[in-house]
């Protein structure tokens, strides 16, 4: 729902959180569907600027500081440039201090010659103890302060942030009433949102007002080993095997082991996930979001019947798993869109355990640890195994826990060699380029398809139900059944 | 291990409310409060938040059967005062009723509180019954916008019913002045510990403080999506399908021909409408696709438009779902919005997956949805402030646009029939529903 690429610009004093926010919203912005990524001009600064001495690099009057830094920023802008323009980025989140209006009217200025929509996130924060805790979470393992010891950092940082105070101009209610932005006021006690303009702008801003940094741990886990699983197929509705059961009562020792304080368990509303919540003995919530993945037509099949009675859809679906969606099914694409309300209520929360399956537990790994399209659907989820997920620096600690209960393994790895199928096809199509991408049919206007030699025309109008990869362009598997 | 299968009346997302809470309006008169409190109330109670509001404006009609003029409403006029008060104490009265006896889990305090003494007033109330408060204020000094505010909701209110225009004008404007010398509006110092929302100009700017929970959270996401502009939103169904003339439910098929000819009108029909920047969205499904090409301008897809997933009872006709599942048949005529379809959706799930529809359409200006009976229906009881009980038997019937045009509180809505037959699929709520065993109906229509 993006048509002008976006710049989202973060302003703040240093130890605000700006790069944490960046990169935490570019996680989000990826894995909903809108490519995106950050430029950090930090970065540039330590590329160009091998050596960081000490703060005085930061000084206002330090002529020869502030031209290599404005060098750094024009660096940056100009990726920020391609990114948008040729690398089919959507949103790119410019994240250095842009303190001062006069470097805000720079980086506007550049939008407004490239034709992309500026949103500012500004993060303001005078509480010291929030401060300390950011210089100490990630600013002492930074390469600048890789050969100093623990006090000198601080100090140090300290004086670097005194450097930007002098000349910070924070957005203004009244200078700055036509731009568009938020202020995040004290992590998050405060917002003020101006002028939102559009679809993701909106979506930007109900993510980060609801983001939160209070330290919590996030454990996932699927369902005990279910007779399904047992049996080698797929999706239905079991309930729990033997050894399922057993998991669950490990489970519940596990998590009464841990100690958590103020625990929230959620499940799927399968019987599976909800049997082995119960052994828990706590109340548990509910989603019908969480529910496994339904592969349709192929519900309660083991891979070799699919592979039989669907030959040409198991062939299709190694070829791009994420996009593949099961006949009368869903995607993981599919999966990851429902699962974003969970996702949102996950943020809000704080310690929590939640009892899902397998294409929902690495549709949430991988929005947790930043995994792509391609990795998601091959990440590995073994039932019986907890994953505790701690958030830390910018990222996510992962402990792994198996629960010393034996269960099958239900992983596919990543095919080597592509399945083929005996009637390939060509198309010459004209694909029309989707208002809404990268989730809907496409229509094919015009079809020909060779096969043995002959070649004989499909009928127009006819509806693929994936997104058409460059290959798939031009090698499609067009079945008559399917059509 | 107790037999834990999930009921098939069982909500689809957890209820995130514990305590009630109240969302307190403030702002002078004119300011869109009550515009507010009834558009939020109707998305809440449609998401399936039991939401109610109480308009202290109307308590104070009942209790002053005629009202003569804004001296009425003049800070140093005593008896007035007296009364206001009473009604104010009146409607926290039924508020607290409200939550306790009624199972209601947000009430809406809808008048100006425009003072420090009345919010501590409603602060104490609530923090006595251990209600959640959430303010909402409403800030606009934009004289346009209050004149058609006016325009729009104050010369048709009971107040001015045998006034002229003008002189109702005059009035009211010299009733907002009265409030004004006491105004004092929510404090970024002396408020930091409330929780609450700043409106500032219709939109164009939101203070957001303390936001505690995921109700507060989805209603600030609401308020700031939502937007006065003046738009249309039309809603139809899908051309006649091969299903349909089958009479049979769900599936994904293709247009029959009378379907492609209702395609044909809906293009001219829009067309004739010259509606600037039309967005059209449809389904993943065909016979969606297929009406919106007729259209010939540019159509975004949504899954989340799909019809109701019917599960067992897919491509299945009425007949054989009653010979197949007599006791589904049944359950669903008990309760046709809660009852979920074996390995399919209830109406329930339906208007959870349609949630980010709504708030889209609330964001956008002039639309063309392009959908199916049950979402159809979802999204009219949305607008029309439908509730559960109704929304399954409201009446969608193919080939029928609603243009539908917000004004005032609510909606207009005008039904335009393109001319071109179509089957029809509409089954009435049953009158005798209590038998295991369904009853035979003489309706020949469908789900």
């Amino acid at each position: 729902m993006t048509n002008c690429p976006t710049l989202i610009v973060t302003v703040g004093l240093p130890a605000r959180g700006k790069t944490y926010i960046s990169k935490k919203l570019t996680r989000y912005l990826n894995w909903i569907g809108v490519p995106t990524k950050e430029f950090n001009v930090g970065q540039y600064r330590r590329e160009c600027v091998k050596i960081y001495k000490s703060f005085e690099f930061f000084r206002p009057d330090n002529e020869e500081g502030l031209k290599i830094r404005k060098q750094c920023a024009s660096a940056a802008l100009n990726d920020v440039r391609q990114y948008l323009t040729e690398e089919g980025g959507q949103v790119a989140v410019f994240d250095a201090t842009n303190t001062t209006r006069e470097r805000r009217e720079t980086i506007m200025r550049f939008a407004d010659q490239n034709g992309f929509k500026v949103f500012f996130v500004e993060s303001v924060c005078e509480d010291p103890d929030v401060i300390a805790e950011n210089i100490v979470q990630v600013k002492l393992g930074s390469p600048d302060y890789r050969h100093c010891n623990t006090e000198q950092a601080v100090e140090d940082f300290m004086k670097r942030i005194k450097c930007y105070e002098n000349s910070y101009e924070p957005l203004d209610e009244v200078l700055d009433r036509e731009l568009s932005f938020i202020k995040i006021i004290d992590v998050g006690r405060r917002y003020l949102v101006n002028r939102v303009l559009d679809h993701i702008q909106s979506r930007i801003v109900y993510y980060l007002m609801n983001i939160h940094i209070t330290p919590r741990s996030i454990y996932l886990c699927r369902h005990g080993e279910s007779d399904l699983n047992v049996k080698g197929r797929i999706g239905g509705d079991s309930g729990l095997s033997s050894r399922g059961k057993a998991f669950a009562c490990c489970l519940a020792k596990f998590i009464h082991a841990q100690d958590i304080p103020d625990l929230k368990v959620w499940t799927s509303q399968m019987k599976r996930t909800i049997q082995t919540a119960e052994a828990l003995g706590v109340p548990y919530e509910q989603w019908k979001a969480l529910n496994e993945i339904d592969a349709g037509v192929c519900e309660e099949l083991m891979y070799e019947e699919i592979q039989q009675r669907h030959p040409l859809e198991f062939a299709l679906r190694d070829q791009d798993k994420y996009r593949y969606r099961y006949p009368k099914g869903e995607s993981y694409e599919d999966l990851v869109q429902r699962l974003e309300p969970v996702i949102m209520e996950l943020e809000r929360q704080e310690n929590i355990l939640v009892i899902c399956h397998q294409a929902v537990m690495r549709c949430l790994l991988a929005y947790f640890l930043d995994k792509t399209a391609e990795e998601l659907p091959y990440l590995k989820c073994p039932l019986h195994t907890v994953l505790k997920l701690t958030p830390v620096a910018y990222g996510c600690k992962v402990e792994s826990i198996f629960l010393k209960v034996e269960a099958v393994n239900t992983h596919r790895e990543r095919p080597e060699v592509r399945n083929t199928h005996t009637h390939t096809g060509y198309c010459s199509c004209e694909f029309p380029r989707p208002v809404c991408a990268p989730r809907c049919h496409y229509m094919v206007r015009a079809c020909v398809m060779e096969h043995n030699g002959e070649r004989s025309s499909l009928q127009p109008n006819f509806l693929l139900r994936n997104k058409p990869s460059q290959e798939m362009a031009r090698l499609v598997f067009l079945h008559a059944q399917d059509a | 291990m107790k037999d834990v299968s999930p009921k098939s009346f069982l909500a689809s997302v957890p209820q995130f409310t514990n305590s009630p809470t109240m969302i307190v309006l403030v702002g002078l008169p004119a300011r869109g409060k009550t515009y507010i409190s009834k558009k939020l109330t109707r998305y809440l109670n449609w998401i399936g938040v039991p939401t109610k509001v109480f308009n202290v404006g109307q308590y104070r009609r009942e209790a002053v059967r005629s009202y003569s003029n804004f001296e009425f409403f003049r800070p140093d006029n005593e008896e007035a005062m007296k009364i206001r008060k009473a009604c104010a104490l009146s409607a926290l009265k039924d508020v607290s009723a409200y939550f306790t006896q009624d199972h209601g889990q947000v009430a809406v305090f809808d008048a100006t509180n425009t003072t420090r003494e009345r919010r501590e007033v409603i602060l104490s109330f609530a923090k006595e019954y251990g209600y959640k408060v959430f303010f909402v204020e409403s800030i606009c000094d934009d004289p346009e916008i209050i004149a058609e505010n006016i325009k729009q909701v104050k010369l048709s209110s009971p107040d001015y019913v045998n006034c002229d225009k003008d002189e109702a004008v005059a009035d009211f404007l010299k009733r907002i002045e009265c409030y004004k010398v006491t105004y004092v509006p929510l404090d970024d110092d002396c408020d930091r510990n409330l929780s609450y929302i700043k409106i500032f100009n219709v939109g164009s700017r939101y203070l957001v403080n303390r936001v505690q929970d995921h109700i507060q959270s989805r209603i600030v996401y609401y308020l700031m999506n939502i937007h006065v502009t003046p738009r249309t939103i039309y809603l139809c169904r899908h051309g006649e399908s091969d299903l349909n003339l089958l009479g049979r439910i769900g599936g994904d098929s293709g247009l029959s021909s009378r379907g492609n000819k209702f395609a044909a009108a809906l293009g001219k029909y829009i067309r004739s409408q010259c509606i600037p920047d039309l967005k059209i969205w449809t389904s993943h499904m065909k016979r969606t696709i297929q009406t919106a090409e007729a259209v010939g301008v540019p159509y975004e897809q949504w899954k989340a438009l799909n019809e109701i997933d019917a599960g067992v009872c897919e491509e299945m006709t009425y007949e054989e779902i009653q010979e197949h599942y007599p006791e589904e048949f049944a359950l669903r005529d008990q309760d046709k919005y809660r009852y979920r379809y074996p390995k399919g959706e209830s109406y329930e799930d339906l208007v959870h997956r349609l949630e980010p529809v709504i708030m889209e359409l609330e964001r956008q200006e002039n639309v063309l949805v392009v959908c199916h009976q049950a979402v159809m229906r979802c999204l009219l009881a949305y607008f029309l402030d439908k509730s559960a009980d109704e929304l399954p038997y409201l009446k969608c019937p193919l080939h029928t646009v609603l243009k539908l045009t917000p004004v005032a509180y609510g909606c207009k809505v005008e039904s335009v029939f393109l001319n071109v037959e179509a089957v029809n699929t509409h089954r009435d709520r049953p009158v005798v529903s209590v038998n295991t065993h369904a009853q035979t109906h003489t309706e020949t229509g469908l789900w």
